[in-house]
């Protein structure tokens, strides 16, 4: 037991765990108060296509799922605010994302007998297999992810809360809008690197729409989402190394715990939802006005 | 080109893919103006845990993908219709039945390619059989759809309004919900999982943005819908490489993109919802 976690692999997955922790259960945050997880479903098979995509070209997925997503993310941010008719746009990228990743995956298929697990490892996540080498450009990423949105925060909560107001008041809202899907487009490459484009969504949506439920105050929110976030990951890789049963794989215990987590956060606070009417449930749903 | 047709998959997958492209277009119409693209990209996602999963215990997979689409459809209906929740509760479902594939296809040890052909799509596999369970469940979506067509669209536009004429409103989106899982786990076989999707979003995004009206929408829906599906298989049996889906969704995404740019610049649900009104 002792020798499994002393060793590289997991020192690296660990490493790689919780910066895919902290990044996505951050940016998730916003994510769910700006009602964009559709959009983060779509970033993370853009990121599916622009990893199959470098490794077809012979590149480092990191740089393929950046330079992909970062495209996505202009036409994503300037996409009206409004959720009606969003989501066809946001759609239509998403398959033609994965339409690419496909032919990237079936192209890069008959080059190396490996069919099966290269397909796997981009889908389901290759945590376990992850070099020393990527690990610095991950940090480099995460950093400026984290820094740029904690410059960002305050103008963005200020937006997402009260849109129109905000652009009263001089702010570049559709600036702003672009810029946080780029960050968003950045933690879902790192998320997509530990567990998987299809599995990616859980780490970016689930903690902290967990973390909402119980808290108002946006501070606490997201410090509660990189917590939960955190508590997801690590829980994954412990189940997964020292389990008892068979070592599920990582992506699955992660993802099957980040739902318990929502889950739970949903159950226990429903009484509480529902004395307070459900627009006032968080600040800023009921500036929304939906 | 036509010596094609000499190939009996050739012709399976022609048969059912036509079907399937015309029962789509028409659902896909009525998804997109209910606002549910999320639920509909998400359900193949639920079946391929399903299909995953009955291929481990050695049961037809058919029998998991309907089961789990279903299923997880009733589920969605019952979940509530606030955009912003149901988003949310979505994604995370999604995430945790992929999850269960992944931990499905780990523990099978068998013949893999029989649960990738589910995630990806193929020409190769459809049989005789299928291509008759898909005629005939198709024919009665196609059905169900006609039967459903004037309530339904009367509570997409106005629901208020439906519920007082006394329109079952919950159980037709519940009814709605359980065909759109059908149409997915008909085409799942020759699209894959992972892009079924397109055939559901791509022509009626398309079509609402050409014409007005409910009715030839869904037309031109299920028309641009069965040309995409014929052109696709063409190509991907002519190239021997190419994947069916990806063919598909290129061609759906390249159509769409010149009709998007050229339309007026007005909601694509706004057009939707004038055009349920007349």
């Amino acid at each position: 037991m002792h020798s499994l976690l002393g060793s590289d692999i997991f020192r690296n997955a660990f490493v790689i765990g919780s910066l895919a922790a902290l990044c996505s259960s951050l940016v998730g945050y916003f994510l769910v108060l700006r009602a964009q997880a559709f959009a983060a479903e779509a970033l993370t098979d853009v990121s599916f296509a622009g990893a199959t995509g470098a490794a077809l070209a012979g590149l480092d997925p990191l740089w393929g799922m950046l330079g992909l997503t970062a495209l996505a993310a202009l036409a994503l941010g300037t996409l009206s605010e409004k959720a009606r008719g969003r989501d066809v746009e946001i759609g239509m990228i998403l398959s033609a994302a994965m339409g690419l990743g496909l032919l990237f995956l079936s192209l890069y298929s008959h080059h190396s007998a490996s069919h099966a697990t290269a397909g796997v490892n981009v889908l389901f996540g290759s945590i376990l297999s992850v070099q020393t080498s990527e690990i610095r450009r991950v940090l480099v990423c995460a950093f400026v992810t984290i820094v740029v949105l904690s410059i960002v925060s305050r103008p963005l909560l200020f937006s997402t809360i009260d849109p129109v107001v905000a652009r009263a008041r001089g702010l570049p809202t559709t600036m702003l809008s672009v810029t946080f899907v780029m960050i968003a487009a950045s933690a879902t490459a790192i998320a997509v690197l530990s567990v998987g484009a299809l599995l990616a969504v859980s780490l970016l949506v689930a903690p902290a729409a967990a973390a909402i439920c119980f808290s108002r105050n946006p501070v606490r929110a997201i410090l509660l989402s990189a917590l939960f976030g955190l508590i997801v990951v690590w829980g994954g890789l412990f189940i997964s190394f020292l389990g008892p049963w068979r070592h599920p794989p990582v992506g699955f215990s992660i993802s099957t715990l980040a739902a318990m987590m929502f889950l739970v956060a949903r159950v226990s606070t429903a009484r509480r939802r529902a004395k307070v009417p459900s627009s006032q449930a968080h600040p800023t749903l009921e500036m929304r006005g939906e | 080109m036509l010596e094609l047709l000499h190939y009996a998959f050739i012709r399976n997958a022609l048969v059912a893919g036509s079907m399937v492209a015309v029962v789509c277009g028409a659902v896909g119409f009525f998804i997109i103006a209910r606002g549910l693209t999320f639920a509909a990209h998400a359900l193949p996602s639920i079946g391929f845990s399903g299909a995953a999963g009955a291929v481990l215990v050695g049961v037809e997979p058919v029998y998991g993908l309907f089961a789990f689409t279903i299923m997880a459809a009733l589920g969605m209906g019952l979940v509530g219709e606030k955009a912003r929740e149901r988003d949310t509760a979505i994604a995370i479902i999604m995430a945790l039945a992929l999850g269960l594939g992944f931990l499905f296809l780990s523990l099978y040890s068998g013949y893999a390619e029989r649960v990738y052909a589910i995630l990806f799509g193929s020409i190769l596999g459809i049989s005789a059989e299928s291509v008759r369970v898909t005629l005939v469940a198709g024919c009665l979506s196609l059905a169900l759809v006609l039967v459903m067509a004037r309530p339904l669209l009367f509570s997409t536009a106005d629901r208020q309004t439906a519920e007082a004429r006394a329109v079952p409103v919950r159980f037709l989106s519940l009814a709605f919900l359980a065909l759109v899982a059908v149409a997915i786990s008909l085409s799942i076989e020759l699209m894959g999982s992972l892009l079924v999707f397109t055939l559901i979003v791509g022509p009626p995004a398309t079509a609402a943005r050409l014409v007005k009206g409910p009715f030839v929408t869904v037309v031109l829906s299920s028309a641009l819908g069965l040309v995409y599906v014929l052109v696709g298989i063409w190509i991907a049996a002519l190239s021997q490489s190419l994947p069916v889906s990806f063919v598909v969704s290129a061609l759906a995404f390249l159509v769409y993109m010149p009709v998007r740019l050229a339309a007026h610049p007005r909601s694509l649900r706004e057009e939707i919802h004038t055009c349920t009104h007349c």
